[in-house]
């Protein structure tokens, strides 16, 4: 069998043969040396729980059958599963709780550097919080509105307020399931604790307790993130930048951003150009100071500064191997532990920044919340003190020009203008047939899958047969380096519906709507779209699906598992961790659609899986009628009135 | 005891139970934990290879014809009996490597830092306690198997797995 290639990524393949002088290799060479990898760890039927284990069962059907403590394949996958989802959830809200609590003190004044950029957006916060507006100063709405936000992750009797976002009949859904979640961190401690030896057994129960902590995550969490960060940072709107390695300078100060919080980041882009730092960065030889993203904080910076992107998740090691990199600074998840060996075998300075993420081997500038701009100058200071120990630079001339910042507002506001903002224009389109239907493709890379190839594949056929496509993460970074996230994409790679649809409005055919907590903003646009209408009166009647072709991290099954909990059929690629029991995972991939109406699957082909994912929109389509064009039929008044009767004789519901 | 290990890829999950047996098995201590700081480190003779992308646990064939037997300049490998393991005696081995050149299955290696070399003994000690091979206990899904010799077809027909040859 042929070698799976390594990426697709241009700048990765120069890179390729650098790398090879990692001390301790490139993640591929590390993925290489771990296979085979072990089949019951992958099928999720490995359980660690308690020390009489660990018990593995045989999925060939012999024995063992069970775990010491009596637990088959399905209750192990099962509770291996939604511990996944508590990891996810409690990264996304730990994130998310980070945020408000800075957003507190800037509120009260004292976070130097940090203030209220979006006002509308509070009060728009504040009215969804039941905090009073009246003439009160923007201070004290800020306050009160902080004040609620850092309540939701630890409030016991829920529901959590974001719920009322959603369409009214999922409200009620998830009511009479019992999955309204409490509060935030309530739900993912009763993970931890119905998945301790001897608590609950049951798949389907189980699942349910998976399903109150996902929503917590993706209408509680990773939603508060979304929405402080917008409040105390300003909500994206288009931005032009550019992506790939090619945006490192080769005779700037390179500083590279990673990790996922707009905190620090923003801090660092709001000094990084004052003339103070520029003068140093021409004394130590540079002609400037040049700020670059990986991942989710790239993101961040990207949607509201237009930084521009250095890569995405497996790229951290390349964009060392440049040996163009003087600092990179890291906050929070998805860090490889390899940086500071890497960053060993050049000049580059690994910057570890939260007190709760260090690694061996890194120096540690703690952030300071109260005294954030500081923090921010003693990093660039270190960064540009390191700019004299470079050796040799090796930066990919591979870019590309992207359009970023699409937030829920922006695409509302680009759809109707200022005075209709509104997302008609996209469901007349979707009702039309121009558009097909909606996808949202987001998460990681995976070493399990050629670098990036899998993205592009997905999306390159879904926007070729109509499907608009609505991106986050590592997922938006790679359409972005191939140029997806333009407007000429659409004339290019989509369908002629979709094209139209494209070149009236001005916008690709690829929406970058932010970080992985952004994944909020689709939901958010999913409840819009609904409550504009004519599309059914709930999000598992849109014709949507969602995606993530190289997914790898526990976050990934947490926002899979809220949009399946919201109502879209979602597909997974590279892996999925319950395979090893069918049981459990025909819950997920069949019986979740009749309980919650949307449902998991897997599918490692990124054309089969594009393909799954527009069977599902036809499907939907069906079901609304919209498959085939409706008579128009002239209405008189008596006709009305026979209507009107109608709908009075529905029960209410 | 008598017999061979049986390998039946389609059963390998990769969980590499099979290369700790034989590690703590070929240990000083025979203890999993302890083993783990002995110097030099006990070595598997087992491996999990990759081929065509799924895992195949690859272990010492011990071959009628062992071409590792014939290439041993010094005698040091030889055939215990009909049926019998491929031995290697320590005390006769000099460290050439031509066994390992010989092997066609790759299963005799040298350590990297002393010259010697080290192969499958079939866990000879334990058979003589009646105990399978350390890789067969530990194997969770019947992946490997322990079999005599001669009734490994047999027991292939009778699972389905080969077709019954023709007159028996």
């Amino acid at each position: 069998m042929a070698e799976k290639a390594r990426s697709v990524d241009r700048a990765c393949i120069e890179l390729m043969e650098e790398t090879k002088n990692f001390t301790i290799g490139s993640c591929w060479d590390r993925a290489e040396k771990q296979q085979p990898q072990c089949g019951f760890g992958l099928g999720g039927i490995c359980c660690r729980i308690c020390s009489m284990g660990p018990c593995q069962i045989n999925p060939f059907g012999d024995e063992p059958k069970r775990g010491v403590c009596g637990a088959d394949a399905d209750t192990i996958a099962a509770r291996n599963f939604i511990r996944m989802i508590a990891g996810g959830a409690a990264a996304h809200s730990d994130h998310g709780r980070g945020v408000a609590e800075v957003f507190q003190l800037a509120a009260k004044g004292e976070a130097p550097g940090y203030g209220i950029k979006d006002e509308q957006k509070l009060l728009q916060l504040a009215m969804d919080f039941g905090v009073e507006i009246g003439d009160r100063s923007v201070q004290d709405i800020a306050i009160d509105v902080g004040e609620v936000a850092m309540g939701i992750f630890g409030s016991q009797h829920g529901p959590i307020p974001f719920l009322k976002r959603a369409p009214l009949k999922r409200q009620a859904l998830w009511r009479e399931l019992g999955v309204e979640p409490r509060g935030v961190d309530r739900e993912i401690v009763e993970i931890m604790h119905r998945t301790h030896i001897g608590v609950d057994m049951d798949p389907e129960n189980l699942m349910l307790q998976g399903t109150r902590a996902a929503l917590g995550d993706g209408w509680g969490g990773s939603m508060l993130a979304t929405e402080l960060q917008d409040i105390l940072f300003h909500t994206p709107t288009p931005t032009l930048s550019r992506a790939n390695l090619g945006v490192l300078e080769a005779e700037q100060v390179n500083i590279v951003i990673h990790g996922h919080e707009p905190l620090l980041s923003e801090m660092i882009v709001a000094v990084s150009q004052e003339p103070e730092m520029l003068k140093k960065a021409k004394a130590a030889g540079a002609k400037g100071i040049n700020l670059a993203g990986i991942c989710c904080t790239a993101n961040e910076i990207l949607m509201r500064h237009g930084v521009p992107l250095a890569g995405n998740f497996l790229q951290q090691e390349s964009a060392i191997a440049t040996g163009a990199v003087e600092a990179m600074v890291v906050d929070i998840q998805c860090l490889f532990a390899s940086l500071p060996k890497v960053a060993e075998c050049y000049h580059t300075k690994v910057i570890t920044t939260a007190a709760k993420a260090k690694i061996p081997g890194a120096t540690h500038i703690q952030f300071e919340e109260h005294d954030a701009l500081n923090t921010a100058r003693k990093i660039v200071n270190a960064a540009i003190e390191n700019f004299p120990n470079r050796g040799k630079v090796r930066i990919p001339d591979v870019e590309c020009d992207l359009i970023a910042g699409f937030s829920h507002e922006t695409i509302n506001y680009l759809l109707g203008g200022v005075f209709r903002a509104s997302y008609k224009p996209l469901n007349d389109n979707i009702i039309n047939g121009r558009i097909r239907g909606v996808a949202g493709v987001v998460g990681c890379n995976n070493t399990k899958c050629t670098h990036d190839n899998d993205h592009l594949t997905v999306v390159k056929e879904l926007i070729a047969n109509d499907v608009i496509v609505l991106q986050t993460g590592c997922s938006a970074i790679a359409c972005a380096k191939e140029g997806l996230m333009l407007p000429e994409a659409a004339a290019k790679h989509a369908g002629p519906g979709l094209a139209e649809v494209c070149e009236t409005v001005g916008i690709p055919p690829v929406l970058h709507m932010g970080s992985c907590v952004d994944n909020s903003r689709i939901l958010m646009a999913a409840a819009a779209v609904v409550k504009e209408g004519g599309l059914g009166d709930d999000i598992s009647d849109l014709p949507a699906a969602g995606s993530a072709p190289e997914w790898m991290s526990e976050k990934a099954i947490s926002i899979g598992h809220y949009f399946v909990a919201s109502g879209v059929y979602t597909v997974f690629g590279a892996t999925f961790p319950t395979l090893g029991a069918p049981g459990f995972t025909d819950l997920l991939f069949n019986k979740y659609e009749k309980i919650v109406g949307g449902k998991w699957d897997f599918e490692p082909d990124p054309l089969a899986h594009a393909r799954k994912m527009i069977d599902h929109i036809d499907k939907k389509r069906r079901a609304l009628g919209l498959d085939k064009a409706k008579e128009r039929v002239l209405m008189d008044m008596a006709a009305r009135r026979e209507l009107e009767k109608e709908f009075e004789e529905q029960p209410a519901g | 005891m008598k017999g061979r290990v049986f390998v039946n890829i389609e059963r390998c999950m990769a969980c590499k139970r099979c290369v700790l047996a034989c590690a703590v098995e070929h240990s000083q201590s025979k203890e999993l934990f302890a083993s783990m700081t002995e110097v030099p480190a006990p070595r598997p003779r087992v491996q999990l290879t990759q081929v065509g992308g799924a895992p195949v646990p690859t272990e010492c064939r011990h071959c009628d014809a062992a071409a590792c037997v014939a290439a041993c300049p010094t005698g040091a490998l030889s055939k215990d009996g009909q049926d019998g393991p491929v031995l290697l005696r320590a005390e006769r081995c000099v460290g050439c490597g031509s066994c390992v050149v010989a092997c066609p299955y790759g299963v005799v290696r040298q350590h990297t830092s002393a010259k010697r070399l080290y192969k499958c003994d079939l866990c000879i000690e334990r058979l003589a306690r009646d105990r399978e091979p350390a890789c067969v206990e530990a194997c969770p899904t019947g992946c490997l198997s322990f079999r005599a010799p001669g009734k490994i077809r047999t027991w292939l027909e009778a699972t389905g797995a080969v077709q019954a040859s023709p007159g028996g």
